[in-house]
């Protein structure tokens, strides 16, 4: 089975600080989203388990060939990486537009695994419009997978119950952060990622241009104005008094 | 001339999508209409709120196949010349915004917050960053699918539209549902607590749950958590979880006891009357989102506060 795992490298958002309520990227360094790491934990563990290979797939700016090596380390077999500094900046339709034409390069992929949201973003546009393209059937949402040939069926956690769904491959599908805990690589795995296969392309080589016109174009984007009091209590009677104070306890 | 079509096939969020489409049609002069698919019932519900409502019906039309229920709408879109389509931000809209929107060559923008029509452009806002940030942004495109968040907006009110029947082809994807498992009705919704009182990895054991919920009675609010406490330790229910991906909450009062407060949960919990922080590290971020903060052990506290509301 040819498993693509798709991950999408964002900032450390851990270390973005925000000054005059803007965003401030200098020396924030780039990582993979969090729940990208969900997809790929659900990917390795169908491949130790059925056999086949996990290539990761990612668009992005030349980062990209360093951030991707904590996934080789974290199990993927190699990489397909579409490098161009467009691509760090460009919307969900062009990123999908980039990741379908690479997975028709890929011989046989018959599952595509995202995040149900990027770690920066979470849009979660990428993965549906991916299918799309590819007129794949998709899976969103899923809270547990089961393989059985090319037979998928998977639990789609909604907001008001569990969806039990089956699809025959190939299929895209999005997963929940709460679907496995993504394994910690070992120093000898995370020394060996660096040896694992990478194939990088530039969009020109699957016969794409980036269009110049985005879909999507952002006015402002800041951090919000925060009034708070911020008054430091000293025990739980002062807490107790603030709270009647505000009138909600004691009504 | 272009119209707004919404569809959610949730009566309550379809109600509250043609609330932010009038605020929308009135600035820039266009006609509401709605699609229900396989529900004759909603399109009942839709109409009596003022929207022209489209039926179809097409037994090869499922919910679960979100390339069957885009395909639909984008013929419906198709068919009554529309440029627009609103849909929910819950996971079935969402999923199904992006899939729309690639098959209508169309923008999309989704999880948005609020809407502002100005410069004959849908300002559109929304979480960036994981949450440290608040965008607003437009689709330049001429074609748009906009998603918006559950509870953006109230439910439209009692309106006159009429009722028709459209035909689309149904093409399927092939995805089978085979049970649909609803949660039991007592399930708790933080969403619409007024007051929320929620742990972090801060606290020691899955033991020490007990004592929380009797202080959440004390306050006549409900548990919630932040994501590692659901996710990872397993200890509550994942629709606890506050947070980026998980539920937007707007209580009262909102108690957050031994959570760092990293923006992808704060964003869930920000628009808060008032936050209380209690928190053992005085330079936790949350400390900075909080009205009151009380450097100390959360369980010290908790078994405080217990007594001293008895």
């Amino acid at each position: 089975m040819n498993i693509v795992v798709a991950m999408k490298q964002i900032p450390d958002l851990q270390q973005i600080r925000i000054r005059n309520r803007k965003p401030v990227f200098d020396d924030v360094p780039m990582t993979l989203g969090a729940i990208d790491k969900n997809a790929l934990e659900v990917g390795v563990s169908i491949k130790e388990s059925q056999g086949g290979k996990v290539t990761v797939l990612s668009a992005g700016n030349e980062d990209l060939e360093d951030t991707i090596k904590e996934a080789l380390a974290a199990g993927a077999d190699e990489a397909l990486l579409v490098i161009d500094d467009a691509l760090a900046v460009a919307g969900s339709d062009v990123i999908a537009m980039v990741l379908a034409a690479a997975v028709k390069k890929m011989e046989a992929a018959e599952l595509i695994i995202f995040g149900e949201g990027s770690g920066d973003n979470y849009s979660g546009q990428v993965g549906s419009r991916v299918a799309a393209i590819l007129d794949w059937p998709q899976v969103g949402y899923a809270s547990s997978l089961e393989l059985n040939g090319n037979m998928l069926r998977a639990a789609r956690s909604l907001e008001d119950g569990e969806e039990i769904v089956e699809v025959t491959l190939p299929a895209v599908v999005t997963v929940i952060s709460g679907i496995n805990e993504p394994r910690i690589p070992s120093v000898t795995q995370i020394l060996k990622a660096g040896k694992k296969p990478k194939e990088v392309l530039e969009p020109e080589d699957l016969g794409l241009q980036i269009p110049a016109e985005a879909q999507v174009l952002s006015l402002s984007n800041l951090a919000p104005e925060s009034e708070r009091k911020q008054v430091v209590l000293k025990s739980v009677d002062e807490l107790v008094q603030a709270l009647k104070n505000e009138n909600v306890i004691g009504r | 001339m272009a119209g707004i079509l919404i569809y959610s096939d949730k009566d309550k969020l379809a109600l509250e999508l043609i609330t932010a489409a009038h605020q929308i049609a009135t600035v820039l002069g266009q006609e509401i209409k709605a699609v229900a698919i396989n529900n004759d019932a909603q399109a009942q519900v839709l109409a009596s709120a003022g929207a022209d409502t489209y039926i179809i019906s097409n037994a090869e039309i499922v919910q679960a196949d979100v390339a069957a229920v885009a395909a639909a709408l984008q013929q419906t879109a198709e068919q009554l010349g529309i440029d627009t389509v609103l849909l929910a931000s819950n996971r079935r809209g969402k999923e199904l915004a992006g899939r729309l929107a690639q098959i209508m060559g169309a923008g999309c923008l989704t999880d948005i917050a609020g809407i502002k029509v100005a410069d004959n452009k849908i300002e559109c806002q929304r979480n960036a960053l994981g949450g440290a940030t608040v965008a607003i942004q437009y689709i330049a495109a001429p074609r748009k699918v906009i998603a918006i968040m559950p509870r953006a907006f109230e439910p439209a009110g009692a309106g006159t539209g009429k009722i028709s029947h459209l035909d689309v082809a149904a093409r399927s994807s092939g995805v089978k549902m085979l049970e649909l498992k609803e949660k039991s009705s007592d399930s708790v919704d933080i969403e619409g607590a007024n007051i929320l009182v929620a742990v972090g990895e801060g606290l020691n054991s899955q033991g020490d749950l007990g004592m929380v919920e009797t202080l959440a009675q004390k306050l006549g609010g409900v548990i919630a958590c932040s994501k590692p406490v659901a996710t990872d330790k397993k200890w509550l229910p994942e629709d606890r979880i506050i947070g980026l991906s998980g539920k937007k909450c707007k209580p009262e009062l909102a108690v957050l006891l031994g959570i760092s407060g990293q923006v992808q949960f704060t964003v869930g919990i920000r628009d808060a009357k008032t936050i209380v922080a209690v928190n053992t590290d005085e330079n936790a971020p949350v400390n900075q989102m909080a009205d009151y903060i009380l450097n100390a052990d959360l369980h010290e506290v908790v078994a405080g506060l217990n007594k001293a509301l008895a």
